[in-house]
């Protein structure tokens, strides 16, 4: 179990982690998600002890490890830019780590063509890294940390070189060596899909503090903070302050004064938010939970009266795009899956059209302070 | 790039070719006539400097003092360059200015700043005065061919070894110093470049009795030419010429990253 | 709470130990020794070239003297001509450099660096050995008849310009090809699509675009060329005598090192002068 306790990173006037508390479990695929600049680099290289934290501490199977210096730390990592080392060839080059640790060379010989071959570049061995491609390199990276058996592999963007197939195969490389070795995985991305994709567990990040910690799922579907729903994903937002109160839902009082009901989710991992009336908050709600419609359905459905400005058709699935009658604001996004049902339901641009959704598909936030929520 | 480029104007051509007509030709009729003799041609000025004890003796104290103010401005240059390029601290602005003034600063003015204070401190002028006045514009090249193979250099590469568990020490001489060496020989083949062929500082920090090559060079010329002047400048420009076209080529082998 | 105490001292990286030698190296054969020039320099030549600390600006009211006046002003003359002579006969070098293919670009290129690595004691020698009595000039005009006894060109005004401007013209060709280097050519094309005269479109597009180039190459060519005395004492004979000679006097001859040292702090200051101007000059591009 790795706990970052909280730790905060300041460079002069810059704060690059403010306050930062995480805990890792054992053998969890853990990614740290958020835009550049939001200090997840700066967290991984704390916790690989090339930086040293200004503040906190990090532990390590309840060992206080951020006065151990990298080389005494049993983690490896792989660099965004792979950092191979052009003077080593490939095996020279896994070999290292062992080396460093004076192992025994019919050892080191036997991992390194063990862990090449799980890399699958046991013919490259003698090759000079220069002259491989960079999904390649990847690899020889890939091998290099883990032939070290690291309690834990940190990886820094490892995928951002790479173009989108060889990184989307990488991506399932990644996932089966994992579940195979049961090695802890650190990953940093702002590769949201990514981070989606891989991890048991996502941390997100923002401004130097993390947001939100928990399953893709969690994130996804029920994001704690705007900035959680607008980076992972599209999101359409409404702004407003909260209405009356009932005993198994809430009202959110939009632009031009209309009540939207909110309910908690029915599975109930999504309780119903407690504001007090009067709150400023915003309504956010997915472009996959809405639906476009010619008339007004019933009052058990929220509904948006707008106009359609844009359709865009892309394979399986359509956007849509609507103004909302009473804001200015950003306009609404619509995805519809293509269905028999749904073609046949044909859109004019400029038609006078009806959003509608669940009051248990949307979510109620506190306003963030830099979003701009219509 | 594609973008179309003029031919200059014949003038432009004419005015080139003469420049380096003048830069080239007295150099050429240096070379040839080395080998002139009254009738015909002949190798006897060389045999005649190589039995010249003043020259050897000028050549031999050339080669010592580049010899070993090189060395010593590659052990320092090099340590210099490391902090330079991978690690703050307070001053370093300062300090990498400070690196930068002997190349700005005139020579006569170093060679004879360099003159006062050794007399101030009693040091005999020699080869000793004449490796500590080299070392000190020297070690400024070195340091900057050095910091530059540096900066070329991925600093994750120094990351990488120390997450794989390499000490420092480990690091430098696993990674960092096969990762530079092409700097460090570039670097000394310029310092000992810019040694050998020294003048103006050399002029003030040699003293008496202890001439290099471009010093007697010097003083043979104030006696007007010989043709044994021409022999020992030809040797001293092929000399020169191969140590440049070595660094040359060695810059052209490693550019191509 | 521990958990909150701070961490005292970040890990002190050793590393910056290792410029400690380059540095006193600096201080002691850098720094220390011009600091002690600037000392010297009010001071007082004594009985037999003592020195006497009294302190005085008097060596530098002796540079306005009109015998050093006269020395100062043809050095930066003659440093002027030799920048004008670099500027008119280094453009179109490296104009056609510029323009040339990669292949003789290379060539070209190599051919403005090699002299610059050669002995600037040996070009000066070899321009003298040139135009000596018997050197090939005067006998390729007596050969051919052009004139009977031998010209001496030697210790003249002309082999000294020769010898600076062979010197210096590297300096001159290298800024001036970097910024020609990246000019777009198209924009003469340009030029002369909207009616400019290939005059005007030289004077208002090409000049200002290279403008950089042209001032570094002033600067280099200017600065070093004002100290010089080497070449102007082996092709000019003692008649000549500038601000380099004399300072070289000073500590090799007449040994009044006190007045040595102001007139080398004069140098020093038009060093600093030119590396200004080529600063100031060299950021406005940056902005742009």
């Amino acid at each position: 179990m790795l706990e970052v306790r909280n730790v905060s990173r300041t460079y002069g006037e810059a704060h690059a982690l403010r306050d930062v508390s995480v805990t890792i479990q054992d053998g969890q695929f853990f990614s740290l998600l958020g835009p550049s600049g939001c200090g997840k680099t700066t967290l991984l290289r704390i916790i690989a002890g090339f930086e040293d934290p200004s503040q906190g501490q990090v532990f390590h199977k309840e060992k206080r490890i951020d006065n151990v210096p990298a080389n005494r730390r049993r983690f490896n990592m792989v660099f965004q830019r792979y950092a191979l080392f052009p003077h080593l060839n490939v095996k020279q080059n896994v070999a290292f780590g062992l080396q460093m640790k004076k192992t025994p060379s019919a050892e080191v010989e036997q991992r390194v063509s063990e862990m090449l071959s799980m890399v699958q570049m046991e013919t490259y061995g003698t090759r000079g890294v220069t002259t491989l491609s960079g999904g390649q390199q990847q690899r020889v990276a890939l091998a290099r940390a883990l032939v070290n058996r690291p309690e834990i592999l940190l990886l820094d963007e490892p995928l951002s070189a790479l173009d989108l197939k060889l990184r989307q195969q990488m991506q399932v490389e990644l996932l089966s060596i994992q579940r195979r070795l049961k090695h802890t995985f650190i990953f940093v991305t702002h590769d949201q899909e990514e981070a989606l994709t891989l991890s048991d567990r996502v941390a997100v990040m923002n401004k130097g503090r993390i947001e939100q910690v928990g399953t893709p799922q969690e994130i996804y579907e029920y994001p704690k903070t705007e900035f959680v729903a607008r980076f992972i994903g599209s999101i359409n937002v409404l702004g407003g302050e909260v209405g009356d109160g009932a005993a198994d839902s809430l009202s959110f009082v939009g632009p031009g004064k209309r009540p939207f009901i909110i309910k908690a989710s029915r599975d109930g991992s999504r309780p119903l938010p407690s504001f007090a009336k009067g709150t400023k908050v915003s309504l956010l709600v997915r472009p996959e939970k809405l639906k476009l419609l010619k008339s007004a359905p019933g009052p058990e459905q929220n509904t948006l009266e707008g106009t359609l400005k844009e359709v865009l058709y892309q394979g399986p699935i359509t956007q849509l795009f609507v103004q909302p009658k009473e804001t200015q604001g950003p306009v609404w996004v619509i995805s519809q899956p293509n269905t028999a049902v749904t073609a046949r339901k044909q859109f004019n641009l400029g038609e006078k059209v009806y959003v509608s959704w669940l009051p248990e598909d949307c979510l109620l936030l506190e306003k963030d302070g830099n979003g701009s929520g219509g | 790039m594609s973008s179309t480029k003029p031919k200059p104007s014949r003038f432009y051509g004419v005015i080139s070719a003469l420049t380096f007509i003048m830069i080239y030709v007295p150099l050429a009729t240096l070379v040839v006539f080395s080998f002139r003799a009254p009738t015909g041609w002949t190798f006897d000025w060389y045999t005649k400097i190589f039995s010249d004890q003043q020259i050897i003796e000028a050549l031999g104290m050339s080669f010592f003092v580049g010899t070993v103010s090189t060395a010593i401005s590659i052990v320092l240059g090099t340590a210099a360059a490391l902090t330079l390029e991978r690690t703050r601290f307070k001053g370093r602005g300062a300090f990498d200015i400070l690196t930068h003034i002997p190349i700005i600063m005139p020579e006569t003015v170093m060679g004879l700043s360099l003159l006062i204070w050794f007399v101030f401190l009693g040091v005999t002028l020699g080869s000793f005065s004449m490796i500590v006045a080299h070392v000190t514009f020297t070690l400024s090249y070195v340091i900057i061919t050095v910091r530059t193979r540096l900066q070329g250099m991925d600093p994750q590469m120094e990351e990488a070894a120390r997450d794989l568990g390499a000490s420092p020490w480990q690091t430098f001489w696993k990674v960092t110093f096969p990762l530079v060496r092409p700097g460090i020989v570039s670097g000394g083949l310029l310092a000992f470049t810019l040694s050998f062929d020294d003048f103006l500082v050399t002029f003030f920090t040699a003293g008496a009795g202890s001439d290099t090559l471009p010093m007697k060079i010097y003083s043979m010329t104030k006696y007007g030419v010989s043709p044994e002047i021409n022999a020992l400048s030809t040797l001293m420009l092929v000399l020169t010429l191969v140590g440049v076209l070595v660094i040359g080529a060695r810059e052209k082998l490693s550019s191509p990253r | 709470m521990e958990a909150v105490a701070s961490r005292p001292i970040a890990r002190l990286d050793r590393r910056i130990f290792l410029a400690l030698p380059a540095l006193i190296w600096f201080l002691g054969f850098l720094l220390i020794p011009l600091f002690i020039v600037v000392i010297y320099s009010l001071a007082t030549r004594g009985e037999y070239g003592a020195v006497t600390f009294n302190f005085s600006l008097g060596n530098y009211f002796r540079i306005f003297d009109s015998v050093y006046l006269k020395i100062f002003l043809r050095s930066l003359q003659l440093a002027a001509v030799t920048s004008i002579s670099c500027l008119l006969l280094g453009f179109p070098v490296a104009y056609v450099m510029a323009t040339a293919s990669p292949r003789w670009r290379q060539i070209l290129m190599a051919m403005v660096v090699i002299p610059f690595w050669t002995n600037f004691v040996i070009r000066a020698y070899a321009i003298k050995f040139l135009l000596s009595d018997y050197g090939l000039i005067n006998s390729l005009g007596m050969f051919l008849h052009l004139w009977s006894e031998p010209i001496y060109f030697s210790n003249s005004a002309f082999s000294v310009w020769l010898g600076m401007v062979t010197n210096y013209i590297p300096f001159m060709i290298l800024p001036l090809y970097v910024s020609l280097e990246k000019f777009d050519f198209t924009m003469l094309e340009a030029a002369r699509d909207l009616g400019a005269s290939s005059w005007n479109s030289f004077w208002k597009v090409l000049v200002p675009l290279i403008k950089t180039g042209l001032i570094t190459g002033l600067i280099f060519v200017f600065t070093p060329a004002l100290g010089e005395f080497v070449v102007p004492d082996l092709l000019g004979g003692a008649k000549t005598m500038l601000i380099g000679n004399l300072i070289t006097e000073q500590f090799m001859k007449t040994r009044d090192w006190p007045f040595g040292s102001a007139l080398s702090l004069l140098l020093i200051v038009a060093v600093l002068v030119s590396l200004t101007i080529y600063l100031t000059n060299r950021d406005s591009r940056v902005q742009h």
